[in-house]
């Protein structure tokens, strides 16, 4: 191999700085010109071709109309409810998968399977699943004599229902970050525990919880950061309907960008990115400090 | 005692467990080898007939071949987008962890932006089509990097630490600097982790909906997942190619993760706790 042109020069650093352009450049023109120019355009309205200047009206209409207003409600909501069920679920499901019992490797994967499915599949499957008559969620339940409402097409259930859909889809990884954290747990705490003739309960409460906080953490930011962008399982399910009883902001964004208003549209995606980073840089903060690794 | 009132526990979660997560995915192979009619039923019968190879046929023929396009051009989109992803994204994590600094800082900044902040749609869509990239696989192409950069970045930082620097020290002495430091020592010693990257920035990038809908719109471009969603409406009556369509694009995640279960969990749960 033919080596380079011979003194090394010096001062020269192994680690140049170049070696950050090819990420640099795509994320730079991809991802954060545009960011900057959506705090300019979601003050105009705009037609991708020209923008005329109209202050702070795209953001009043967002908080004015009552179906734009909804989505805000309906997208915290969303995240809280997905990633508290998360947390619970994916804690219980850990909790479980980590004991002895039979076939868990298997549960492990069945439980994990959903993550890699596309939401799409996972949202038309469930579509045809909560179908109010025909669907096998009400079926069942007729079995044992209660009639389901019409999950997705009611407007006090169908955002709830997109949420569930969500937590059965995404609780795979939360469980796996589970798994992760508790078997980091060194099992000499389990043994104190068992020394001082301690329940299962015992177990859980004082071992297991406060040690595997590192994986709440995660769990909670990540899904947070995930319910509140959610846009694909809500768009193949209800597209935000009846009505506008399920749309969140990621759906008015995209609902606001077919109509064609673009600046209304923009508006939307820095208020999503206002939300996200009022939630997420201080919730980041506070859990963070309890955070023992 | 105590024991069997145990076991009847997790004997039920077992049960529960498996129907929660097992129905809906029987539901849908059950429903994509039915006949038309009786898929309409929508219910978890035994398959009255067994069409396999007529609905599969008949979904690949639809619209003038348009799934088989759509796979060709989804494959395209995962296989560059991920090359791009690993060689640059690995080169970034390199300087990264090894020159800690001002522009270190910086860079770690913007990687949390990145993995924190929602994407700006349409003024992404107005850069590309100032540029001429919008409505092209180049262009889609770029966005998937720009948003999977970052959790790269993560799994290959996290990676590299534990890489000596000695080793560095040692390349140097033979006169490898810089670009050649990096491609002839570093990067084949993160083989473990550059794979892990490629499988779950793969999953990532054939699954993606929101991207391809947005910045590659048309039937002519469309990727698997777009042309799914499509067909939803078109296929309002005929469930069982709906399903056979969703079964076809589940199989490349299927068979990925048959394959590398544990390198996928893995990469998924080591990049969410250290972010």
């Amino acid at each position: 191999m033919t080596k380079h042109a011979r003194p090394p020069t010096r001062n020269k650093s192994p680690y140049p700085y170049w070696l950050y352009l090819p990420a640099g450049a795509v994320f730079l023109l991809i991802f954060l010109v545009p960011t900057g120019l959506a705090f300019y355009f979601s003050l105009t309205r705009w037609t991708l071709f020209d923008s005329t200047f109209v202050g702070l009206d795209n953001f009043r209409d967002f908080l004015a109309e009552q179906n734009l207003r909804v989505g805000f409600q309906n997208t915290l909501f969303y995240a809280v409810v997905t990633s508290g069920l998360k947390v619970v679920l994916g804690l219980g499901l850990g909790v479980l998968l980590t004991g002895r019992m039979r076939l868990r490797g298997f549960l492990r994967a069945v439980v994990f399977f959903p993550v890699l499915v596309s939401t799409v599949a996972v949202g038309i499957t469930f579509s045809a699943l909560l179908r109010p008559d025909t669907g096998l969620v009400n079926k069942a339940l007729a079995v044992v004599g209660v009639s389901g409402p019409d999950w997705l097409g009611d407007a006090t259930t169908a955002l709830l229902s997109v949420g569930l859909v969500d937590v059965w889809a995404g609780v795979g990884l939360a469980t796996v970050i589970y798994i992760a954290g508790i078997l980091s747990i060194p099992t000499d705490y389990y043994q104190a525990v068992a020394v001082d003739g301690g329940t299962a309960w015992h177990r859980f409460r004082h071992v297991t919880l406060p040690l595997s906080w590192p994986a709440t953490y995660s769990v909670i930011i990540l899904s947070l950061i995930g319910g509140l962008r959610s846009f694909e399982f809500v768009w193949t399910m209800t597209r935000g309907g009846p009505g506008f009883s399920s749309d969140v902001i990621a759906s008015i964004i995209y609902k606001q960008y077919q109509a064609g208003f673009f600046g209304l549209s923009t508006a939307g995606n820095v208020l999503l990115f206002l939300i996200v980073t009022a939630l997420v840089l201080p919730l980041n903060h506070f859990l963070g400090k309890r955070q023992v690794t | 005692m105590r024991s069997l009132k145990r076991a009847g526990a997790e004997g039920i979660a077992l049960i529960l467990a498996t129907v929660v997560f097992l129905v809906p995915f029987s539901f849908m192979i059950l429903t994509a080898v039915k006949d038309d009619v009786q898929s309409a039923d929508l219910d978890f019968a035994w398959p009255a007939n067994w069409p396999i190879v007529a609905n599969f046929i008949e979904v690949i023929e639809a619209r003038d071949h348009i799934l088989l396009r759509a796979f060709v051009n989804s494959i395209i989109l995962t296989v560059a987008s991920v090359t791009l992803i690993v060689i640059a994204g690995a080169m970034a994590a390199f300087v990264l962890q090894r020159r800690p600094g001002r522009v270190g800082a910086v860079a770690n900044f913007l990687v949390l932006t990145g993995l924190i902040v929602p994407p700006a749609v349409v003024p992404t869509i107005w850069l590309l089509q100032a540029i001429g990239l919008f409505k092209t696989l180049p262009g889609l192409v770029l966005v998937e990097v720009a948003f999977g950069l970052a959790y790269a970045m993560l799994l290959f930082r996290a990676f590299i630490a534990a890489i000596p620097r000695e080793l560095d020290q040692a390349a140097m002495i033979d006169g490898c600097g810089g670009l050649s430091l990096f491609f002839r020592v570093i990067f084949p010693l993160l083989r473990p982790v550059t794979i892990t990257v490629i499988l779950t920035s793969s999953v990532k990038v054939f699954n993606d909906f929101v991207n391809p809908l947005y910045f590659l719109p048309g039937d002519d471009n469309a990727t698997v997942q777009v042309t799914l969603y499509n067909f939803q409406s078109q296929y309002s009556t005929q469930w069982n190619l709906l399903f056979m369509d969703i079964v076809l694009i589940t199989i490349p995640p299927l068979l990925a993760f048959v394959f590398f279960n544990r390198k996928i969990v893995a990469g998924m749960t080591a990049g969410s706790i250290k972010g």
